[in-house]
């Protein structure tokens, strides 16, 4: 049995005001929860495989969600459009061996053992806000590494203007694959300049422990000043392109997803507002928190679109 | 077997006591945690689902009816109704209460944003006096309008359904479903209504000639 609490911080020892005040909101909320949810949590990140790996300075100090409740919330429709679904039916997925193909604008394209580049690459601890383009956000501490390092051993060419980002495609295991409620394979894409910058990342566990298959194992990217479905999971395919790839939801409902997909709560989704959004793991009773412009990243990340408007480039 | 006034007021109470286990379900979930990563959509979604489908269950009792030839279905009308709107209610609490937390900005940030909550409210307009004039006094007191009130459920229906249809991000596998069904009950319907013309042509015709031939 999962012994779930609303909070998480005796793993990483942080205590904001955040995490404060969503604890009192919590016990305020008591009466609804159950005696159990009440116990103190065994910690999340004890026995896991990244438990001595340094925290990167980029973490935010938010309160981060329950790992249970970020293991079993996931848009994985490779699997299922059910998010509790999905969890369950990425357990069949086998992760290792796993190859990813680096191709295109690159002075070394080849087929890439993970093991080997996962040794080229020093993993860290990255604590960061994820927002859904669906309105509810996560606090996620992933274990990874930065994207750029990595696309610099590949040494991109001049041409190089994108990179693009495959997900395995295999409908046997990934059963949703079988419908075409998007166009599989699954394709994400960066500028470079996003994809050189020190907050993306490669991510390949979470939580200190290794990724679980429904959270994109083994291999998945993670942007965090754009919407989650930018950070395609279980890459197999990296190439460097001159051209802007068109993106999975991109093509799928071009007016609704753009290529850019950066969090902006002054840019409503066609169909939904985005300048709330729902934190998991707090009190019912706790309000939507005020979405920040770039998820909260700004500051880092604002000058990259600076001649640019956004609710055009959306 | 012939059912009596007492026998069909146990029946009638079996049905509201099943009728309100989805409530209780989600209430119990609840408060034992286990509504999962998003207990507000949890409920909220949950809520929708009995709502809509307590509406095509009220709205199958007349086919049933039309079909089998028997009667006994339509005792069940109100009921049904009543709990579609039970539902109704609850599925619109939990989204003013618990996810706009009775937030007057977020309201009228999100609600002109969003065309899919805009039906779903219209949805609960039109059922909301369907609900108020249900009981027996009113019936009587609305006389032949209060069929003709009562009609909207069809309207309701639609509504729902565009509401549904709206706010769906990609996978339509659900709405399609509930469409489908409600079409169905539609139809059975409208083809009643034309067979019962073409039948009460038909008698005109064979009235006139018999008057000819007399």
């Amino acid at each position: 049995m999962l012994i779930k609490s609303k909070t998480e911080i005796a793993s990483h020892e942080i205590t904001d005001q955040a995490v404060f005040e969503s604890r009192r909101q919590f016990i305020k909320a008591a009466s609804v929860l159950s005696a159990s949810a009440l116990l103190p949590k065994v910690s999340q990140a004890e026995a896991g495989k990244y438990t001595n790996i340094t925290r990167s300075a980029l973490s935010t100090t938010a309160a981060v969600t329950d790992r249970a409740d970020a293991m079993s919330y996931t848009n994985y429709y490779e699997f299922s459009t059910n998010k509790q679904d999905s969890s369950v039916l990425a357990r069949g997925l086998a992760t290792n061996p796993w190859t990813v193909e680096v191709s295109g604008e690159t002075e070394k394209p080849g087929k890439y053992n993970l093991e080997d580049i996962l040794q080229a690459n020093p993993v860290e601890e990255r604590i960061y806000r994820f927002r859904c383009v669906e309105a509810w956000s996560m606090v996620v501490p992933w274990v990874g590494f930065p994207l750029g390092e990595m696309l610099k051993k590949f040494k991109p060419t001049s041409k190089a203007k994108f990179v693009q980002f495959t997900t395995l495609h295999n409908p046997d295991i990934m059963v949703g694959q079988r419908s075409h409620v998007l166009e599989w394979p699954y394709v994400e894409g960066l500028r470079m300049d996003e994809a050189m910058h020190p907050l993306t990342i490669l991510a390949t566990g979470m939580y200190g422990d290794t990724l679980p298959n429904q959270n994109g194992a083994p291999l998945r990217l993670i942007v965090p000043w754009k919407y989650g479905f930018k950070s395609i999971k279980a890459i197999v395919k990296i190439e460097f392109t001159e051209t802007m790839p068109t993106t999975a939801w991109n093509k799928s409902a071009p007016g609704e997803y753009g290529f850019y997909a950066n969090v902006n709560p002054e840019v409503p989704h066609p169909r939904w507002s985005q300048s709330r959004e729902r934190v998991l793991g707090l009190s019912i009773f706790a309000p939507k928190r005020e979405t920040e412009k770039f998820n909260g990243y700004g500051e880092q990340v604002a000058s990259l679109y600076s001649d640019m408007d956004l609710a055009k480039f959306f | 077997m012939l059912l009596n006034k007492q026998h069909w007021a146990v029946i009638k109470f079996l049905v509201f006591t099943l009728s309100l286990l989805p409530f209780f379900e989600l209430l119990f979930a609840g408060i034992n945690d286990q509504l999962g990563a998003n207990p507000i959509e949890t409920l909220h979604f949950g809520f929708g689902d009995w709502a809509l489908r307590f509406l095509c269950i009220g709205l199958a009792l007349t086919p049933i009816k039309i079909i089998t030839g028997q009667s006994w279905p339509v005792r069940f009308r109100r009921m049904m109704g009543l709990f579609a709107f039970f539902y109704a209610s609850l599925h619109l609490l939990v989204y003013v209460v618990l996810d706009l937390s009775l937030s007057w900005t977020a309201l009228i940030d999100e609600v002109p944003k969003s065309p899919y909550i805009l039906a779903g409210l219209v949805t609960y307009l039109l059922l909301l006096p369907l609900a108020l004039t249900s009981t027996s006094l009113m019936q009587k007191r609305f006389g032949r309008y209060w069929l003709v009130l009562h009609r909207s459920v069809y309207a309701a229906a639609i509504t729902a359904l565009v509401h549904y249809f709206w706010l769906v991000k990609k996978d339509y596998t659900q709405p399609l479903i509930y469409a489908a069904v409600v079409t169905m009950l539609l139809t059975v319907r409208v083809v009643n209504f034309y067979q019962k013309q073409i039948r009460s042509v038909r008698l005109g015709q064979k009235k006139t000639t018999n008057k000819i031939s007399r």
